[in-house]
């Protein structure tokens, strides 16, 4: 007989053969050789996990206690995966095509990603995983209590087994169970792991049934001899119960989160389910098989005084089969601890998921979930659940001594996650289903569980029944768990069945039917109900040739040939593989995403790998964030167009300014050249002739008065030229001061032709309108006469006609008073149209003409100040000028 | 377009078969649920019956695996309306983002 220390070394050295398994799995799988993972046989072994140590152990127990109904919480599973084609088959799709992490993810998304919706089904699952996984750590130390004999150590002590069994899980579970955030939340270690804890079970159960049926009995006919002649025959056969049980089973294999977990999210091939489908009712058939003939030989053995929740250990230890029995033990192990790591990993993504990060998310307003920064709080959150989850388990372990009542917990777990069916169901197979719906159906369904059965399970466990339970609350016996409803029901687990799934459905379809969904939950409704419209079969992508090739090519598209081929290099490098393509591992996957989520944003980044890599489709949540990023990245453009395009305004303006600035420059320059030139010549000749005077004393008196003239007219025309001068510079310099007063427009064109000489003269005739021209002004009557005098001076000395002729008319605007002086020579040439307001410009037609070429410059300056301005008029012929008054200027007549 | 009348001949075989995998977890309810019709409410008195039923499930839940093997084979072997692509078909994308150049 083994000692307990030799049973925890044996204990430890399978363990570590498990991590080592693990390791190499993980190893294998970064490197994409790991085909056996993906193979139909390793997902049908990890589907096993539904055969807990409580079935392990307990199955026998309930043949020799209630006959065959130990076959029900096979047979339910069995029937669900025998139809796999019409339901498991468009579970895993849409596990596939959403990308569902959980069961509470997929509530949560089939329900316009309801928040509260997926928390709920959290806790639902959390409280009912808790006492189950308590019973898995009770299985385990029952099994080394039954064992084991007292070592070196003294005897084992059933609490500190379960503490080390309990953080042994944990740490398998955080090693392999959140190594990565990847999204399709594979755990290569973790499954292969768990398929080979599969296959000690079934051997160990196997070998047991052998031994039982050829070792202790004399073949099939004499076992079924046996059988019809043991107790176990004499019990009872409740068909209700069969068929609800049958029920329960069928629905939790599909609610269960460990098992969706294995199901759904750890599927990597859609065409596994094909062999899942009749595999795994065939492995459940073998671990049932032999049940009833080890109850039968239990009973003959030991009696019906033992326990026989443990004869798979007992029968092989009376008959001294030590190996057998150590085969048997580690099979137990097994079928609890696979049970307890994946029933840990699904329970912690869902809490870090739905209840943890959301909650971090809100507390610390974090609005970008995809950052770095975000994932590393996502797996401590992971890890801190698993711990947390263990704890939870051991802790009601702890609480409940290992009562017997423990055992019933199983079957209430089963109808605690049931409570999920019909949301679960409804949503795939109904577009109608809402979430208001499915919140008052699993909301009703869960209180009503809690209270009619998980409540007095603990209060039993605890071994107190309060008043408050056998009474009622307030007295009213109708709400008591023991008599709800106030029927004296026979069988609590059946009534809370029909009560909780009954009003669970009735208020799903009820409130699915009053409500009105979003447009999300619409569009995700149609997403899942026709699932086979929205996506392609999903095969597996592990080690497939042409994905890196693919892989290269998107990314050259993004990042451009020379950085992305630089990337996947390194990457190669970094594998080990000198040259050639790198293997699509989760972690250059991961480098590579983030690469490109630099240039076309995270959720962008994300569905374009997925495309290649997961062959997800693509989901409404990332259609929605890929709108986010490019309306931002969109937006962004915009403004770099609207800035670059002011830029190019701006350079524009400053060319247009610096253009002006030359053309300024170069105007300086020639005013200066002209201005001495139009000084020097009036002053050579006063030094010349004044030189004359000096030096000559013999000149007449006749030629002295003449030069004496000539000198004067000089110094006069310097004067005029200076007064020009001053004058234009005082009114460019704005400085200076107008005169206004009233004054009739008649009245300053008189005085202007008068001034100017032009009647008396009398070579230019001038037409005027007397009536238009009655005009009353509010301006400088003075300078607008000057202007109007060098109009009319020009008039006289360019226009070059036979009879010139100068017509004044004034036309009255609103707002304005335009006054045109036109003559009837020949214009000005359209080349120096422009050029003539200039200082000392000169047309063409004025060579010779006397002047400085300043008149006009100052007429428009003077126009300018008074309010208006002075514009020529290109016309058919003649030279028309067109002086422009304000309305300000003007008077009512 | 319109769903065509009469389908070739395999394809006809193809949806035969994803009927009869859809019909086959009702056949088993059948099976399964039967006794509960039949036996009632037996209780031990009433003979030692428990070897046959035992009998009873074990044949029949070897013949509805039986059963499923044979057609989840022959729906996975035929392709079905699930027609097995290869990955090389994911590829269709980038193709298509090139033409776009």
């Amino acid at each position: 007989m083994l000692s307990f220390n030799g049973l925890v070394a044996v204990c430890v050295l399978y363990v570590m053969f498990l991590f080592g398994i693990a390791f190499l799995a993980e190893k294998r799988a970064a490197e994409g050789k790991a085909r056996w993972l993906n193979s139909p046989l390793t997902y049908t072994l990890s589907l096993s996990i539904y055969t807990t140590a409580w079935t392990f152990y307990g199955a026998v127990g309930s043949a020799v206690r209630n006959g065959l109904e130990f076959l029900t919480i096979y047979l339910g599973p069995t029937l669900v995966f025998i139809g796999w084609f019409w339901l498991l088959r468009k579970l895993v799709r849409i596990g596939r095509a959403q990308r569902i992490t959980s069961i509470a993810d997929m509530i949560s998304s089939r329900y316009g990603k309801s928040g509260g919706v997926a928390a709920l089904v959290t806790i639902l699952a959390v409280i009912g995983a808790t006492p189950y996984i308590a019973l898995q750590l009770q299985s385990v130390t029952l099994s080394f209590s039954v064992f084991a004999r007292p070592g070196a150590f003294g005897p084992p002590n059933a609490g500190q087994t379960a503490i080390w069994v309990a953080a042994g899980l944990a740490l398998f579970t955080i090693i392999f169970g959140t190594r990565s955030l990847d999204v399709n939340e594979r755990h290569p270690g973790l499954v292969s792991a768990i398929a080979l804890e599969a296959i000690v079970k079934l051997a160990a159960i196997l070998a047991v049934g052998v031994f039982v049926v050829w070792g202790v009995a004399d073949g099939p006919a004499d076992m079924l001899a046996r059988i019809e002649a043991s107790p176990v025959s004499q019990t009872g056969w409740n068909g209700a119960r069969w068929l609800g049980l049958t029920v329960l089973a069928g629905a939790a294999i599909l609610c269960l989160p460990r098992m969706f977990q294995v199901l759904v999210v750890e599927n990597s091939d859609e065409r596994h389910l094909a062999t899942a489908g009749w595999a795994f009712p065939l492995y459940l058939l073998l671990i049932s098989a032999f049940v009833v003939p080890i109850a039968v030989v239990g009973l003959e053995m030991f009696g019906p005084d033992a326990n026989p929740d443990v004869f798979v250990l007992t029968v092989p230890l009376e008959r001294r089969q030590e190996g057998l029995a150590l085969l048997v033990f580690l099979g137990g192990f097994s079928a609890a601890t696979s049970m307890v790591i994946v029933a840990a990993l699904a329970l912690s993504t869902m809490v870090s998921n739905h209840i943890i990060v959301p909650f971090w998310l809100r507390l610390t307003r974090h609005d970008d979930p995809m950052s770095g920064d975000m994932r590393r709080v996502a797996l401590m959150a992971r890890r801190l659940s698993i711990a947390g989850v263990m704890f939870l388990g051991y802790g009601y372990y702890r609480l409940s001594g290992g009562a017997d009542a423990l055992a019933d917990i199983g079957l209430i777990a089963f109808l605690g996650v049931a409570q999920i069916l019909p949301a679960l169901l409804g949503g795939i197979l109904w577009r109608g289903a809402t979430r208001v719906g499915a919140a008052l159906g699993i909301g009703s369904g869960f209180v009503i569980w809690i209270w009619l059965l998980l409540i007095p399970n603990v209060a039993e466990t605890g071994g107190v029944m309060p008043q408050m339970l056998t009474a009622g609350p307030f007295g009213l016996a109708w709400l008591s768990p023991l008599t709800p409803l106030g029927l004296q029901a026979t069988d609590p687990l059946l009534t809370a069945m029909v009560l909780s799934l009954g009003i669970n459905t009735f208020l799903f379809i009820f409130g699915s039917l009053v409500s009105f969904p979003g447009p999300l939950e619409r569009l995700q409704g149609a997403q899942f109900v026709n699932v086979y419209d929205h996506s392609q079969p999903l095969y597996g992508w592990q080690g497939a040739s042409g994905t890196a090739d693919d892989l290269l090519i998107m990314a050259q598209r993004i990042l451009g040939t020379g950085r992305a081929g630089r990337l996947f290099q390194g990457a190669a490098a970094a594998q080990g593989r000198g040259t050639g393509l790198p293997e699509p591992t989760p972690d250059f996957l991961e480098g590579l995403e983030r690469e490109l989520a630099g240039s076309v944003g995270a959720a962008t980044a994300h569905a374009m790998v997925a495309q290649i890599v997961g062959g997800a489709s693509v989901s409404v949540r990332d259609l929605l964030a890929v709108a986010d990023e490019t309306a931002q990245i969109m937006e962004y453009s915009t403004q770099l167009e609207a800035k670059s395009e002011e830029l190019a305004q701006t350079a524009a303006r400053l060319q247009e300014v610096n253009a002006k600035l030359t053309a300024l420059s170069l105007q300086k320059d020639a005013f200066l050249s002209q201005i001495s030139h139009e000084l020097r010549t009036p002053m050579t000749s006063i030094r010349s002739f004044s030189e004359i005077l000096m030096q000559s004393n013999d000149i007449d008196d006749a030629d002295r008065a003449r030069f004496s003239r000539i000198i004067h007219d000089e110094t006069l025309r310097l004067t005029r030229l200076l007064d020009d001068l001053l004058d234009l510079s005082v009114l460019e310099n704005g400085r200076v001061s107008l005169h206004e007063a009233e004054a009739q427009l008649s009245d300053v064109l008189d005085r202007a032709i008068h001034a100017a000489g032009a009647q008396a003269d009398g070579r230019l005739s001038i037409r005027r309108d007397p009536d238009a021209e009655a005009v009353t002004l509010w301006t400088d009557p003075d300078r607008l006469a000057q202007v109007f005098i060098n109009l009319i001076s020009n008039a006289q000395k360019y226009c070059d006609a036979a009879a010139p002729e100068l017509t004044v008319t004034v036309r009255q605007m609103p707002g304005r008073v335009q006054v045109d002086f036109a003559d009837n020579g020949s214009g000005i040439p359209k080349r120096q149209q422009a050029l003539i307001f200039e200082k000392f410009a000169r047309a063409d037609t004025a060579r010779g003409a006397p002047g400085a070429g300043l008149g006009l410059a100052i007429s428009r300056e003077i126009m300018t100040r008074l309010g208006g301005g002075l514009s020529y008029v290109p016309s058919e012929q003649g030279t028309r000028f067109r002086v422009r008054l304000p309305a300000r200027a003007r008077r009512a007549a | 377009m319109a769903r065509r009348l009469f389908l070739e001949r395999r394809t006809y075989r193809q949806n035969r078969l994803q009927d009869a995998a859809r019909l086959l977890p009702v056949l088993g309810a059948v099976l399964v649920f039967a006794p509960v019709f039949i036996r009632g409410e037996a209780t031990g008195a009433e003979g030692p019956d428990l070897a046959d039923w035992l009998v009873y499930y074990f044949a029949v839940w070897t013949g509805l695996i039986a059963l499923t093997a044979f057609v989840s084979r022959a729906l996975t072997r035929g392709g079905g309306a699930q027609a097995p692509r290869a990955p090389s078909g994911f590829g269709s994308d980038p193709g298509a983002v090139d033409e776009g150049r």
